[in-house]
């Protein structure tokens, strides 16, 4: 009966696995929808890990952690992860099953819904409502443009939750750890993964609390060092708008809007983006927007929470100081 | 080689977004439907690997009767034949159930579809149709190069890339920089007209989830305006005001 949730790891270059934030947020949220349901949540952790980073999931409200650590596994694979995020609801019985929005996440969900004809609800943003035979969610759909409440009525439901859906609070519990070794399937490792190439020591943008991304207004790759020195001072993760990726000034992993990542931070600081309504569409889930241009017509500024007209290159260096001096 | 490229029919990415009949459908009324954006890098790079390769390439789109001009646009572009299973695509798992139940008739070798479709961003059909047929998903593709029966895939991931290889046949959902859009000339509209375009009906079960009522966003209160030269009061506003550093 319990709920269910996939607790993706991020692994260090020594193999030692730490969880996602975002999984924590849908640990949470797990928990809380399992509060509603009169049931318990359990995580599910699929890679190496260190027994006190499993109990972790325990503070963000899951009694139970359920551990699969085959050496097959050790490499993230969609399909693979998928079987095994099945047997587990099988096991548990769960109706209802959380996983937080990641490139693998994704995936897991679509494979684990075609495997448990589940119905699927992607980018939900905040917590359900009804009980385990109906549950009703918001959405964000036409790119944050709009909400659509959907109801959800198969035997099991399959949830994958946005960045601030919930906002966690932690208490000291700890949750109890359970080996796990569901029958693994050898066609799910057909594909062989010949390269990963990431940037190292970065907050995925999906997962920041802040951050400041450039536009067009910034003239040039050579200047981001004014912007990433902001980005430093606020422990924020950089983005940028889609001239400035498709220009190749930034990689295209950073371009940020309707064709690109779409992100819901507590901050989003645009510098030299003019607003539009592509780039709009990827940043409306932002808590607060603050817009700095020269241009005061642009678009932008009706979207922002706070706006200052002026030169990206007198005002980054200053905004810097000051977080600094404050800090 | 066999390629079925999945597309969808969108409001453009502009598009006033509104609701009718007490917020329970989107109103159409002056709204340019456009291919999906991402669909279209998919639809790009089938005529790259049809023109390379040598393939036959179908589109395929769940939707109703109106979906039909962007259908034919695909087809000015460089698809071959066209099938349109005859439904409004409710929901992630009932539309992967309609191409999986195409995909079974003809077996293709590669089925590539947009990362998303830009109306409900869901981006599980592609995983959704893969495990339906028991095949290898991926997604988001930003590179595919076929060699033999094998592709060579690069897809992003957070803060990078992961490059992949694997063996056809394959569901892939892609987006840029995968193959630039292609505009279709003269000689492709003229001869889209006749290209075949069937229409079949749906099969398999029911949506299993189902929109109750859409919303707005609540609207944004006005901006509040600082200064240049009282930039650096911004900070503080952010920390006591705002709360978020």
């Amino acid at each position: 009966m319990s709920v269910l949730i996939f607790a993706e790891l991020d692994q260090a270059a020594d193999g030692t696995g730490s969880l996602r934030k975002s999984s924590l947020e849908a640990i949470f949220y797990g928990a809380q929808v399992a509060g509603m349901l009169g049931t318990t949540a359990t995580a599910l952790v699929i890679g190496s890990a260190e027994a006190p980073e499993l109990e972790l999931t325990g503070n963000y409200g899951a009694t139970k952690v359920l551990h699969a650590t085959a050496e097959r596994l050790a490499q993230p694979n969609n399909m693979a992860y998928a079987t095994v995020l099945a047997a587990a609801a099988g096991q548990e019985g769960s109706s209802v099953v959380i996983i937080a929005k990641s490139s693998l996440g994704d995936a897991v969900a679509a494979r684990a819904a075609g495997k448990l004809k589940a119905g699927l609800v992607s980018n939900v943003v905040d917590l359900p409502e009804g009980d385990a035979a109906s549950l009703r969610v918001k959405r964000s759909i036409y790119t944050g443009k709009a909400f659509a409440i959907t109801e959800m009525k198969s035997p099991v439901k399959i949830i994958t939750i946005r960045k601030n859906a919930v906002a966690p609070q932690t208490t000291d519990a700890k949750a109890a750890i359970e080996a796990f070794s569901p029958t693994l399937n050898d066609q799910d490792f057909v594909a062989q993964v010949t390269g990963v190439e990431k940037a190292t020591g970065e907050v995925p943008l999906t997962e920041a609390d802040i951050i400041v991304s450039g536009g067009r207004g910034m003239r040039g790759p050579e200047n981001w060092g004014i912007l990433e020195d902001l980005a430093h001072a606020l422990h924020a993760a950089t983005g940028c708008s889609k001239p400035v990726s498709d220009l190749d000034w930034r990689p295209h992993h950073e371009h940020i809007g309707q064709t690109g990542i779409k992100v819901s931070p507590n901050l989003y600081v645009a510098c030299g983006i003019s607003g539009a309504i592509q780039h709009l569409a990827g940043v409306n889930g932002s808590k607060v927007i603050v817009v700095i241009n020269k241009d005061a017509e642009a678009p932008f500024f009706k979207a922002a929470d706070y706006g200052i007209v002026g030169d990206v290159f007198d005002i980054l260096p200053r905004l810097t100081k000051a977080v600094q001096s404050a800090g | 080689m066999k390629i079925l490229v999945c597309v969808t029919s969108v409001p453009d990415t502009t598009a006033r977004i509104s609701f009718t009949d007490g917020d329970t459908k989107f109103s159409k009324a002056g709204v340019q439907y456009i291919t999906g954006p991402y669909d279209d890098y998919a639809l790009s790079r089938a005529v790259e690997l049809k023109e390379q390769l040598g393939a036959t390439l179908t589109v395929l789109n769940v939707g109703e009767a109106d979906a039909e001009p962007v259908i034919r646009k695909c087809l000015a572009i460089g698809a071959d034949d066209a099938i349109r299973v005859n439904a409004e695509p409710t929901d992630a798992y009932f539309v992967a159930e309609q191409i999986a139940a195409i995909a079974r008739q003809e077996s293709y070798d590669l089925i590539l579809m947009g990362r998303e479709s830009i109306d409900f961003n869901g981006g599980q059909v592609h995983g959704i149709v893969g495990e339906m047929l028991g095949i290898p998903s991926f997604s988001p593709v930003m590179k595919l190069d076929i060699e033999g029966t094998k592709a060579k895939i690069a897809r992003e991931i957070e803060g990078g890339k992961e490059t992949l290889e694997a063996s056809l046949p394959l569901v892939l959902g892609c987006q840029e920089p995968i193959a630039e859009w292609k505009i279709p000339n003269m000689r492709g509209i003229m001869t889209a007209r006749t290209k075949p375009l069937r229409v079949v009906e749906p099969s398999g079960s029911d949506s299993l989830t189902k929109v109750q009522k859409y919303e707005l966003p609540p609207p944004k209160g006005a901006c509040r305006m600082i200064p240049a030269e009282e930039a650096e009061t911004l900070i503080g506003l952010l920390r006591t005001e705002a709360k978020i550093i």
